[in-house]
């Protein structure tokens, strides 16, 4: 394992340092329990928007913190959901009585600690929703899975539901802008190369020189099918059409097209991607409304991409057209 | 005469259940990197790592723990571990100690009978925590066995040795039957067909809990 790091024990302490000294003007960080709160928390009579998991996916969700996007962020160790304790902290730093989101991966541990976190919270008074994001269409929907994973629209829902809490809508209506955000988008993820736990300090899978895995998931753990590796417009096909097919987007519709990138794939690669994408739409009759591309939601250094289509309506662009300040997404102040 | 009448002696004290801890906390740093790899094949290479960083601060914990009381010693065990596993062990393993220490509020000293009725309670807790039926490839898979093994065997008599063996053993017979199966809850899921011939972690470390229970509970009885 080769890493810029000086102890796999300590990757997240000294990364939330770094954090602190980098974006002070915009976060405070907390250690023990690990939270990060945008500086001016709490806003009062806002809905604050609580997310969180394992680290290793910068810059979601720390850096996704600040205006316009979330109040609070709980990172866990690399590629573990954080605690209760860690979610519940953060949920009562920034709650401004207009009660607090809290948006959740759909990951079994995401979900039940922050089952628990929520438990907690509202046995104390404080008003909690909890919004599950589960946009990967690489995992079967159904009673013999735990469900689809929560990938790339976590972003796109952090974003706009951010937004939406800035114009001080009611709890109500956010959290139905989360979940028409979750309704209205779809992801699958692709790998070039496993990456590397630094506590585990060998790669999570092993992948050929010539091969890929498609429909991964964002914590190495490996996809559904293995294949041969292939020229770029076919890997867009077989990540793009099942994620067509799925909602199903259609002709005449305008989406958000984003494609992320795994970590170690760089943005040439990702120009070329976004490239067949538009593509592979363009022939289908839809319309890239807006785009988002770079690495947003990453799988430590891992090579590969994700593809995110999220359907748009007037809504939906407005929010995400609406000014945002953080570490990791900024425009429009 | 019905077993619920037999005589029945005290088979546990505070001491005990913590050398039980401790013990957990040892087996689980030696086989950190054996659970860890069980969880790569099919997981997210995590669980001996959280584990064992969960099982340390429990330790740290005990080393300042001065009450009698086992159901409190068993919940200061619960909590921390919610508080530093994280991942899907962290709720699963703090429910089961919370709901054992919920089992044994107050009791300085348990029978055979508490413990059957702890072991009930934390399994109860780890299914509705987890919503995992047998046979989907968890923790559940070695923990309902062990607890089923327990049962039985207290009731008809058995030496508690013997019964805390059973189910240690129930519990391994379980933990080698995930390998054949087809993961239906967490991460495993997500690989379908690929999950199966690969042992789960959790149903793993469970064992491993059943295990330690009968090396250090099981010797007080002749």
């Amino acid at each position: 394992m080769k890493k810029l790091i000086n102890d796999p024990e300590n990757v997240v302490r000294e990364e939330l340092s770094g954090i602190a000294r980098a974006h002070g003007d915009l976060v405070e960080v907390h250690i023990d329990p690990h939270y990060i709160v945008r500086t001016d928390a709490p806003v009062q009579g806002k809905v604050a928007l609580v997310s969180g998991g394992g680290s290793g996916h910068e810059p979601m969700h720390g850096g996704f913190v600040g205006m316009g996007m979330l109040d609070a962020a709980c990172p866990g160790e690399v590629f573990t959901s954080p605690t209760p304790d860690q979610m519940e902290a953060a949920t009562k730093a920034v709650d401004g009585g207009a009660g607090v989101v809290h948006i959740v991966k759909n990951y079994t541990g995401d979900v039940m600690n922050f089952e628990m976190a929520a438990e907690l919270c509202r046995s104390e008074g404080t008003e909690v929703e909890s919004v599950l994001v589960d946009d990967d269409v690489a995992v079967q929907d159904s009673l013999y899975t735990a469900g689809r994973r929560g990938v790339g629209a976590t972003v796109l829902m952090e974003k706009i539901a951010g937004a939406a809490a800035e114009q001080r809508r009611p709890l109500k209506e956010v959290v139905d802008v989360c979940r028409k955000v979750n309704d209205n988008a779809r992801s699958m993820g692709m790998a070039l190369t496993s990456c590397t736990v630094p506590a585990a300090g060998k790669p999570t899978f092993e992948l050929g020189e010539d091969e890929m895995e498609i429909g991964i998931g964002i914590h190495g753990e490996p996809g559904r099918e293995r294949r041969k590796v292939a020229p770029v417009h076919d890997i867009v096909e077989m990540m793009a059409t099942p994620i067509v097919d799925d909602l199903p987007f259609k002709s005449g519709d305008q989406v958000l097209a984003f494609v992320n990138g795994m970590g170690g794939t760089p943005l040439i690669e990702l120009y070329i991607v976004f490239h067949e994408l538009a593509s592979l739409l363009d022939g289908r009759g839809i319309g890239i409304g807006r785009n988002l591309i770079g690495p947003y939601i990453t799988s430590l250094e891992m090579q590969g991409c994700s593809i995110t289509l999220l359907k748009l309506d007037d809504e939906l662009t407005g929010l995400w057209d609406a000014p945002v300040k953080t570490p990791g997404l900024r425009w429009g102040v | 005469m019905p077993p619920s009448q037999l005589e029945v002696v005290v088979t546990v004290t505070h001491d005990d259940v913590v050398r039980w801890i401790r013990a957990f906390a040892d087996v689980i740093a030696k086989n950190k990197d054996s659970l860890t790899d069980l969880d790569s094949a099919i997981g997210d290479a995590d669980h001996g790592i959280n584990m064992n960083r969960g099982m340390t601060a429990v330790l740290a914990k005990l080393d300042g723990d001065g009450s009698a009381d086992i159901g409190a010693l068993l919940k200061t065990v619960g909590m921390t571990l919610v508080s530093s596993v994280g991942g899907a062990g962290g709720p699963l393993y703090g429910t089961l100690f919370l709901r054992l220490g919920a089992a044994a509020a107050g009791k300085e000293e348990l029978t055979d009978q508490d413990w059957v009725a702890m072991v009930t309670a934390g399994v109860e807790g780890v299914q509705s925590r987890g919503k995992a039926e047998p046979n989907d490839k968890t923790m559940v898979d070695a923990l309902i066995p062990a607890r089923d093994a327990l049962a039985a065997a207290v009731s008809a008599g058995e030496p508690f040795g013997d019964a805390l063996r059973a189910s240690a053993a129930a519990a391994e017979e379980g933990m080698k039957a995930t390998i054949p199966l087809v993961a239906r809850k967490g991460r495993a899921s997500y690989l379908g067909e690929r999950s199966a011939g690969h042992q789960d972690p959790g149903a793993t470390s469970s064992w491993l809990l059943m295990r330690t229970a009968a090396e250090t509970l099981g010797d007080h009885e002749d």
